[in-house]
């Protein structure tokens, strides 16, 4: 089994894009939709990455990476941030509170792909 | 005054513009050419006869050659210049209007068109930056691009797709392009806002005053009790914010009429020369309640001007009905010197102060104000302060002696003042 992403997005067809893309590429990639549960499904089982939407249902993008750094069993996984939202306010909240990528969409499949074998790899 | 100074500047460029020699003129109306040249230089005074000679000769009313330029056109050029213009001879604002009123007001109102289009440009740009439906629109489009470029890349990508994968994406594109049509009509329909919404640039309280100056603060449907403040409110069509400022402005203006019905008040008010004071003690009635019956007074009934003032106990105006020469500043703060704000330090003492502003004529009015204190029922809450004022154009009598006051240091030229809160433009002074 390849290593594990965990994709937290709340939009359907782009969640298939990227599963298909990444699996394609060789990793198991998991799904959660809802933003208030995600840490606890992060600290349930720790994936290798995180690809991280900042709105979403229930809870900000912003607010689950600053509980993800203050929890020693979490911090260190590597979170790439993916908004709509791509003014440099929120690029610099995300790389402060610790995120390792920030990603606007529409973004480019190859791009995904390569920055997901990147953080992984590091 | 400075206006009939200026007639002889006026005359010289009437008589140019017609290409008249001042010779020719002068011979007409049987006065000396040099005579003629001083009074173009204004070193004599003109009027009488002579006056209307010079003006049927130059094809001009009388008045026109007299009259200098109103005071709200000088200080829309005054404002002009301070916001707009480097290096402007701002101490010769009054001969430029003098020379040419056309000119003179198409620079005031071309300054007071720019500083509402650029009211305008903000309010839309914090609607772009901070309106939760376009921001919900724009997500909506990209969170859809984002979903068709990345399906589509995978379509026309190199690796071999099975018919249910390939089917599966060409509806998700399908999918998001209902959904990308969708979010761009929601954005059109929000951009293409109709001119009431453009209002809405305004801010709430200024759409109340412009409502209001509409009815020239005189409301004909609640003076005979034929609409409900309510129902004047829901078709004034104006936006949530702006209706919950003019919905009480409303019901108490209904109180007001039930209590000063307009048809009594109106003969009280020119039986007692529109002195409050009177018509308090006649009625019974509240002063601030007389002030506002005042201001509300129908126009065209021959009663004189009557501007309005409210203001809260920061001195924020609250309600605002301008006449000739009280008039609200541009860009700046107000000047402090206005009663209005000089009674928030007398609570419950009517007084009148007569004032007068330092434009050419000097002009004068008559101010009556008060301010009242209502007590709110919490131990411990300071008291909500209101004061309320008038300003009556054309007072028929010379009272005490005139407070100086301005319309904003920016364009006031009383250098001695000390209520000045900034230096006021360079110019602006007597030189």
């Amino acid at each position: 089994m390849g290593k594990r992403v965990l994709l937290i997005e709340d939009e359907p067809n782009i969640i298939e894009a990227i599963s298909f893309i990444l699996s394609r590429d060789g990793w198991t990639v998991h799904i959660h939709e809802d933003g208030t549960t995600a840490v606890d499904k992060v600290r349930a089982m720790p994936p290798d990455m995180i690809i991280l939407d900042v709105m979403l249902p229930g809870r900000s993008g912003f607010d689950i990476l600053r509980d993800l750094r203050g929890d020693d069993t979490t911090k260190s996984i590597p979170v790439m941030m993916l908004t709509a939202r791509g003014q440099d306010k929120d690029r610099e909240l995300a790389m402060r509170l610790g995120a390792n990528l920030f990603m606007t969409k529409p973004f480019s499949n190859t791009e995904v792909r390569d920055h997901v074998r990147d953080l992984i790899g590091a | 005054m400075v206006g009939q100074k200026l007639a002889g500047s006026r005359i010289r460029e009437r008589r140019l513009d017609r290409g008249l020699r001042q010779a020719a003129v002068a011979e007409t109306v049987g006065i000396s050419a040099s005579y003629l040249n001083l009074i173009e230089h204004n070193r004599r005074r003109i009027g009488g006869k002579l006056l209307t000679n010079i003006a049927r000769v130059l094809e001009v009313e009388p008045a026109l050659l007299i009259e200098g330029a109103d005071t709200e056109t000088l200080d829309g050029m005054r404002t002009a210049a301070s916001v707009f213009g480097k290096d402007v001879e701002v101490a010769r604002a009054e001969e430029l209007a003098a020379r040419y009123p056309g000119w003179a007001t198409l620079i005031a109102d071309q300054a007071q068109r720019i500083a509402a289009l650029q009211a305008q440009v903000q309010a839309l740009g914090d609607r772009m930056a901070h309106d939760p439906q376009l921001s919900g629109a724009l997500h909506d489009v990209i969170t859809a691009v984002s979903g068709i470029r990345s399906t589509a890349a995978i379509l026309v990508g190199p690796e071999d797709l099975d018919a249910d994968w390939q089917k599966r994406f060409h509806q998700n594109i399908h999918d998001d392009s209902l959904r990308l049509a969708a979010s761009g009509e929601a954005i059109v329909a929000l951009l293409a806002a109709p001119e009431a919404d453009l209002a809405g640039a305004a801010a709430p309280t200024e759409q109340v005053w412009a409502w209001l100056a509409q009815t020239g603060f005189h409301v004909t449907a609640l003076e005979d009790e034929r609409e409900t403040p309510q129902s004047i409110c829901a078709a004034a069509g104006l936006g949530p914010a702006a209706t919950s400022i003019l919905l009480p402005y409303l019901t108490r203006y209904a109180a007001d009429v039930a209590a000063l019905p307009m048809g009594r008040f109106a003969k009280l008010a020119r039986d007692t020369g529109y002195d409050p004071s009177q018509i308090a003690l006649q009625t019974g009635a509240r002063f601030d309640q007389v002030l506002r019956r005042l201001a509300s007074l129908p126009a065209g009934e021959g009663h004189p001007p009557i501007g309005l003032a409210q203001c809260d106990a920061s001195g924020t105006l609250q309600v605002f009905k301008q006449i000739a020469g009280f008039a609200l500043p541009r860009f700046g703060g107000t000047c402090p010197l206005w009663p209005v704000f000089s009674a928030l330090a007398r609570p419950e003492q009517p007084f009148q102060q007569d004032v007068v502003l330092p434009d050419g004529e000097e002009t004068r009015l008559r101010c009556f104000a008060v301010s009242n204190l209502q007590a709110l029922p919490h131990l411990g809450a300071p008291p909500t302060a209101t004061s309320t004022m008038i300003v009556v154009a054309h007072p028929p009598d010379h009272g005490p002696a005139p407070l100086p006051i301005g319309i904003s240091c920016r364009i006031c030229p009383r250098m001695g003042c000390e209520s000045r809160r900034e230096p006021a433009l360079t110019g602006v002074a007597p030189g």
